[in-house]
């Protein structure tokens, strides 16, 4: 009963019964444990991925109900990403376990918004919780990213 | 959590269980000096020429061996930075590596010798032994160095990792590392001047994980990935001390992935091969539950007791271990309830669920070997002493690899160890050394209690002809952190430091004639636990928006009243960083418009901290903007991560005080998650600027100092714009 995903560029079958939520997919059969469990039921934000360049909450998205969309998550950001840089930039994480959400958040933002003011960063960022508070230094790495060169599209790396 | 926390009072005994005994802050650790090396019997650890803090590579890597737990509050940076002061390391070449567990090895200075992580204590406990650790390997390098090229040690400089002689010979640390580790350590190696701090206190301190923990390659808990690993979820009881009576495990059997479901003291277990398929059995299980023993009252019912205690409506026990207990009291008490109160008010406080972002998780291997953990242990020797009796293993033998931890806050620490035994449990059915990891979704971390206790005070203050306090009657009515430890803890009977901090040693209290406070610890069946800051998360809001009263009351500043009072109190680190919060924030100069600002000051865990908050009403409810904070924490390691655990622990303590509350109805919490909890957002955030007084004293804490400012400095405000108290938490009701 293998399902089809498309992610970070690959298109993989997987094994998970089709009610199984991506998040758990993508942490349990494809290794991609980047992307974290924090709630359950779409709240936190922890589980963030793109879909088509949408965010979207993996832990409420049940592989059926992908389709054709094709899946983005942290790893494949490589690292060197100007959101990335400006993270450790100005060390934004504090414990780090809401970060690769946040990241996603941040990235599907300034692909529609390359240069977001303060209004439009919090509205694009409520919906990702962070308990260590790094709320300010997230909203200051993302205005440092806004101000290098536009990045590339996340590039189709292997990650699975 | 608490500061000076566990000590080991009892020798072994049958089958070496171990008695865990908890000392309260400030008191005499009773600590037998051969302890720790009972605790560490049975380990494996090895250690290596340089001592359990250092490694050297012979590429040039210095690595730093953390005895401390990374859960955010950037210690390893710290630390690391710490040794390679010492060493004239190149930071850039220093890393960072987690500790085993082994108390003798990694002991917490000021938790009695055992290894933990907590009351903000990890840089100063290990500031002295990281420095001697630096400097005992710079000086076996000097040696090594000195011997080869065959110079004096006096003529060799190391500086930024380059170990040089005149002659014009130099070397790496990594080309010297074998000859060094021939030389023996000195026995009391030569510690810098602190004036010829090189790293120490500059921006170049900066932490060693942020690019994992920004690519999704950080591990931890939940990453943990094992062959053959099985996934266990739990379904608890619904009340705190329920049991299960029957179970029917049908249904949840018939979960493909599905391989097991165990009856354990704490629940049932589901075993699977997935978590979405352990989730899914365990939701199908049905589940019966023998409530005879549980708390069966709601919140509001404990509240109601507890008020009924303070006002005295209830008389209390009158015996010294469960009836009223003084702390900091002096002169006449008749004197204290008689007169005209300028203030006589009283506080309530919700109780307070740490919700880490990361929920408690673990994963455990028992059987056909050493019982091996990998989770982020904050206390190994509480997790080692909770699991030995499980796995009849001696506690050292036990292994713990601890990693990061997706925030605590102080719940991955307590005294029962309580979703670290319940892995081990599960491990154990499981057996045949299978590694289980243990998974709390959301739902079951939020309800299972350790919460930041339930508090009441009642405050009643007279004054003085300028309008300062004359007396103060204080009632605190809190459950019993310390209550949790295990029997055989030293100070039964006595106050229970982490009810009162806060309160007790305050300088309000210090310079006020008659004083009358007394605390009383009821039991409810609520697990309750330290939340970053302990007692300083209601007593910090007691005493500093009770003094913004008074203030008003008197018809004087609450800057200049304070002034006052820490001037007559000799209390300087406080008058320091309260003038400076007030310069940076321009308390002199009105606020911007439609602002007000409300100013706080408090001590704890060594630190002593002031904010000025900027705060308007939005919608009926407070709105933080600007937040100057002013801290003392002795010797400032990395200014970067002091301020971002201001920023951070400010964003918790506003959190708390704003939207936090826990509440139970007929025994059952009624939060379940995010939407139900809810927590500080982005767009509530304040934006917090952090300024640090220049000191040479030894560093104290961080992590949770900035933690307990913030909800008076928005109360104070408040009352500067309403006129009135804020007497209950959270501010906005759900």
């Amino acid at each position: 009963m293998a399902t089809t995903v498309d992610v970070n560029g690959r298109t993989l079958n997987v094994n998970s019964p089709p009610d199984t939520p991506l998040l758990w997919v993508l942490r349990d059969e494809l290794g991609l444990t980047g992307t974290k469990y924090g709630c359950g039921v779409a709240q936190c934000g922890a589980c963030t991925v793109l879909a088509d360049g949408q965010p979207i909450r993996s832990c409420q998205m049940p592989i059926s109900a992908l389709g054709t969309a094709k899946i983005t998550t942290i790893e494949s950001l490589g690292g060197e990403h100007p959101l990335q840089q400006a993270w450790v930039k100005l060390d934004v994480p504090q414990c780090g376990y809401c970060q690769s959400g946040q990241i996603m958040s941040a990235c599907a933002l300034l692909a529609t918004n390359p240069k977001p003011d303060d209004a439009a960063i919090t509205a694009a960022m409520d919906g990702n919780i962070c308990r260590c508070g790094a709320y300010q230094r997230i909203r200051a790495a993302i205005k440092d990213a806004a101000s290098t060169p536009a990045p590339a599209a996340p590039a189709a790396t292997t990650a699975a | 959590m608490n500061k000076p926390m566990t000590s080991i009072v009892a020798a072994p005994s049958r089958r070496d269980v171990l008695a865990v005994g908890a000392t309260l802050a400030g008191s005499s650790l009773l600590v037998g000096c051969s302890l720790p090396e009972v605790l560490s019997a049975g380990s494996k650890v090895e250690v290596g020429a340089f001592g359990p803090f250092l490694k050297f590579a012979t590429d040039g890597t210095v690595t730093v061996v953390s005895k401390h737990i990374e859960f955010g509050q950037g210690n390893h940076a710290g630390l690391a930075a710490i040794a390679a002061e010492e060493l004239d390391a190149d930071w850039t070449k220093v890393k960072v590596e987690q500790a085993p567990a082994n108390a003798k090895l990694y002991g917490n200075t000021i938790m009695g010798g055992t290894q933990g992580t907590g009351g903000s204590s990890a840089i100063a406990n290990s500031w002295t032994q990281l420095r001697t650790a630096g400097a005992a390997a710079r000086a076996m390098f000097v040696s090594a160095a000195a011997t080869k090229w065959g110079v004096p040690a006096g003529e060799i400089t190391v500086t930024n990792g380059v170990i040089a002689h005149a002659s014009g010979k130099q070397a790496g640390f990594g080309e010297l590392v074998a000859d060094a580790a021939k030389v023996a350590p000195p026995e009391a190696p030569k510690l810098k001047d602190p004036k010829t701090f090189t790293l120490i206190g500059t921006d170049r301190v900066r932490r060693k994980d942020s690019a994992a923990k920004s690519n999704g390659t950080a591990r931890y808990t939940q990453d943990v990935r094992l062959p053959d690993m099985l996934v266990a979820m739990v379904a608890h009881p619904p009340k705190f001390g329920g049991k299960v009576k029957s179970f029917d495990a049908t249904e949840a059997k018939k979960v493909a992935g599905v391989t097991a479901v165990y009856e354990l003291p704490t629940g049932v277990a589901v075993v699977a091969n997935s978590t979405w398929a352990a989730k899914q059995g365990r939701d199908a299980l049905k589940v019966e539950w023998d409530d005879s023993k549980a708390e069966q009252r709601s919140s509001a019912q404990i509240l109601a007791t507890f008020k009924d205690l303070a006002s005295g409506k209830t008389p209390a026990p009158d015996d010294k271990k469960s009836g009223w207990k003084a702390f900091d009291s002096k002169g006449d008490a008749a004197k204290a309830s008689a007169g005209t109160a300028v203030v006589e008010v009283a506080y309530d406080f919700p109780y307070l669920a740490h919700a880490t972002m990361e929920p408690m998780n673990c994963v455990a291997i028992v059987g056909n070997g050493p019982t091996k953990l990998i989770f982020g242990s904050q206390h190994p020797t509480l997790d080692q002493i909770n699991t030995e009796g499980i796995v009849m293993s001696l506690p050292g033998a036990i292994q713990i690899e601890t990693v990061f931890a997706g925030g605590s806050f102080g719940r991955r620490a307590n005294f029962q160890s309580d979703y670290v035994t319940e892995c081990v449990r599960i491990a154990k059915k499981v057996g045949k050394g299978r590694p289980v990891k243990l998974v709390w979704a959301r739902e079951d971390d939020m309800r299972a209690g350790y919460y930041r206790p339930l508090t009441h005070h009642a405050v009643r203050v007279t004054t003085d002809a300028e309008g300062y306090p004359a007396t103060w009657r204080h009632r605190i009515v809190t459950q019993s952190i310390m209550k949790g430890a295990p029997p055989g803890s030293p100070g039964g009977g006595g106050v229970d430091a982490t009810a009162v901090e806060g309160a007790q040693g305050s300088p309000y209290l210090k310079v006020t004639p008659v004083v009358d406070a007394q605390v009383i610890t009821p039991d409810a069946g609520v697990p309750v636990l330290w939340w970053r800051s302990v007692g300083a998360t209601h007593t910090a809001y007691v005493m500093e928006h009770t003094i913004d009263q008074l203030a008003k009351a008197a018809g004087k500043d609450p800057v200049d009243y304070r002034r006052t009072l820490y001037a007559k109190a000799g209390a300087g680190r406080h008058l320091a960083v309260l003038n400076l919060a007030a310069e940076k924030a321009g308390w002199a100069t009105p606020a911007p418009d439609g602002w007000t600002r409300g100013v706080a000051v408090h001590e704890s865990f060594g630190s002593v901290v002031a904010q000025v908050a900027e705060v308007k009403i939005v919608d009926g409810a407070p709105k933080v903007g600007r937040v100057v904070t002013a801290i003392d924490c002795g010797t400032a390691i990395s200014p970067d991560q002091i301020a971002a655990q201001m920023e951070g622990g400010t964003c918790y303590g506003l959190s708390g005080a704003m939207f936090g509350e826990v509440t139970m109805t007929g025994g059952v919490v009624d939060q379940q998650n995010f939407d139900t909890y809810r927590v500080l957002r982005n767009s509530e955030a304040p934006t917090v600027e952090t300024y640090i007084v220049p000191s040479t004293n030894p560093p104290s804490g961080v992590g949770e100092p900035g933690t307990p400012v913030i909800g008076p400095a928005v109360a104070n405000a408040l009352l500067a714009i309403t006129g009135k108290p804020t007497l209950s938490q959270p501010f906005v009701k759900a």
